[in-house]
């Protein structure tokens, strides 16, 4: 049979944001693969070099709806370092915290996403139920679901009182629970195993030679995580294991996933007990000194790169941005080739590349009388049961997994 | 400092020209500026023989009078070295660094789309991160390029 050229995007059900790959199909195994990026280009750099350091904070936190907090720590650390400037130890923990708290959204978020990618929806479901555990907590210590706006240069922008610490608390117990089935489930259900297993394969020599990160790189059996090797924040003093996998699969990235959010539970807990007394900030003046600085934070999906150079005014002279994703992106050819079309998706996904979520509400709008009605949890599932019930299902009697 | 002294010491006794260029900023990051014609070699010893496998990203900036490429280097003890190269506003040309560190080619692709500088040896032509039908000669990241709002909005490709 004759090989085929067929495009994948950039619009495409089957990707979560815009980039483009072309197929050269052999049957239904992919003989080779090409990708094109820049759909979604903002010319963010440019613009930071109109903008004071304080306004760059929140335009760089909008690089990604995920990664954030990531991406304001990184460009913050630089700038922190180009004026000599050391953050007070409340706010180093402060900031760990919530970075903490974005791994484990973020990492929720993608087992859900990968659950849907192949098929199996109960697991996106429940998945996504409780990461609103982990975004209403983001929400109760920063006022934000995501864009926190919890940087600052020289600290953080909010502190945390005891009862805020004792709902973190509260929340970890029940999301720990709940990411112990979850790892029970990756690690033992078949169809998982049967369907991830072998998928996507990134031998350890191509990740490193390809200059993989992240997940990715750590499923591929390389221990490099940024916290550990080039750390930042309050990490050099918080016990924490770096989680590899020699599976170099799909399958491995989903294991190491689900495994660091149960790294991530022990990190809030040690930052929760541990948190020292003192100021959120210090003061900065608005004018930075002539200097440069090369900054690195390990976000969920990698190693997100900020190298600032200022210029002596309040606005700096470049700010340049590699994000995890990019890193990843020279390798997925080489996931993608050799395997079957249907797999495509799947290996997409597994890079974990970043978009926006920011929708927080359900709201329902009676076509025919214009009405809107808006459903808390237990009024969604009242008229879930309800609407089985129409049709001969009783499901009163179920137990719910959680209540709020 | 101890690790950064010592790269200091290893690369100035391979390349004495270098001698005295390092500013070592802090315990885990160097910065150098080095010349454009001993760039390869410099990058092939790092990671040849001093453990730099990692290529974290290439830095392109316009700082009026020239351009800079900086090239930032890393390895597993979390020390980051910063090579820094200068070409010509017009006509600069910096060779491909692809042989040494295979995964730069998204960050050379983006050198071209955004300063508009010959990489030298690129094996890739594609346009990144500008569309395709982006106006030729138009190099955003250069100082002189200014946003026009005046501009009417590109029709699809």
């Amino acid at each position: 049979m004759a090989k085929m050229m067929i495009p994948l995007g950039p619009q495409h059900p089957a990707l979560e944001e815009p980039e483009s790959f072309s197929l050269l199909l052999d049957g239904e195994r992919i003989a080779a693969a090409t990708v094109a990026l820049g759909y979604n280009h903002r010319g963010m750099e440019k613009a930071c070099e109109s903008r004071t350091y304080i306004q760059d904070i929140y335009l760089l936190e909008r690089i990604c709806g995920i990664c954030s907090h990531s991406h304001s720590s990184s460009y913050v650390q630089a700038v922190e370092a180009i004026a000599g400037i050391e953050i007070p130890k409340r706010a180093a923990y402060l900031r760990t915290l919530i970075g903490e708290l974005e791994r484990v959204h973020s990492h929720l978020l993608w087992l859900g996403i990968a659950g849907h990618e192949i098929g199996f929806q109960t697991l996106f479901m429940f998945v996504w139920r409780d990461r609103e555990l982990v975004m209403d907590l983001l929400e109760r210590l920063t006022g934000n679901r995501v864009n926190y706006g919890m940087n600052t240069i020289g600290g953080v922008r909010r502190d945390i009182d005891s009862t805020q610490t004792e709902e973190v608390l509260k929340a970890l117990d029940i999301l720990e629970a709940r990411t112990s089935y979850y790892i029970k489930v990756c690690t033992e259900e078949q169809s998982i195993i049967g369907r991830l297993a072998g998928v996507g394969k990134l031998p350890r020599e191509d990740a490193l030679r390809l200059g993989a990160v992240g997940p990715v790189l750590r499923a591929s059996g390389v221990r490099r995580d940024m916290r550990k090797d080039d750390p930042y924040d309050a990490y050099s003093e918080l016990d924490f294991n770096v989680i590899t996998d020699d599976h170099a699969d799909v399958l491995g990235r989903t294991v190491v996933r689900v495994f660091e959010i149960m790294e991530s539970y022990k990190i809030c807990r040690q930052v929760v007990r541990n948190m020292p007394d003192g100021p959120i900030a210090v003061k900065v003046p608005a004018k930075i000194p002539t200097g440069e600085a090369f900054s690195r934070y390990e976000a969920p999906r990698g190693e997100d790169i900020h190298y600032v150079r200022s210029n002596g005014t309040d606005r700096p002279e470049r700010v340049k941005v590699r994000a995890p994703t990019l890193a990843n992106l020279a390798s997925i050819t080489n996931m993608i080739e050799g395997g079957y079309l249907a797999d495509v998706p799947i290996v997409i996904a597994a890079i974990d590349p970043c978009f926006s979520c920011t929708d927080r509400m359900i709201r329902v709008q009676d076509s025919r009388s214009g009405r809107e009605d808006r459903y808390d949890w237990a009024g969604l599932r009242q008229y879930s049961i309800d609407w089985y019930k129409k049709r001969g299902v009783d499901l009163s009697q179920t137990k719910a997994a959680w209540k709020d | 400092m101890e690790q950064a002294n010592a790269i200091v010491a290893r690369l100035e006794e391979r390349f004495p020209a270098l001698v005295g260029g390092a500013n070592i900023a802090n315990e885990r990051r160097i910065f150098w500026s080095v010349p454009l014609t001993s760039l390869m070699d410099i990058l092939r010893y790092c990671n040849d023989e001093l453990s730099f496998t990692q290529l974290c990203t290439i830095t392109g900036l316009d700082n009026g009078e020239m351009f800079e490429f900086l090239y930032h280097i890393s390895r597993d003890d979390g020390i980051v070295l910063t090579l820094k190269v200068k070409t010509p506003r017009d006509g600069g040309v910096v060779p491909s660094v692809v042989p040494i560190y295979n995964g730069a080619i998204f960050y050379e692709l983006e050198l071209e789309g955004l300063l508009g500088v010959e990489v030298e040896g690129l094996p890739d032509d594609r346009q990144y991160p500008l569309p395709d039908n982006w106006p030729k000669g138009q190099y955003p990241l250069r100082k002189d390029w200014k946003p026009n709002a005046e501009t009417p909005p590109l029709p699809n490709p």
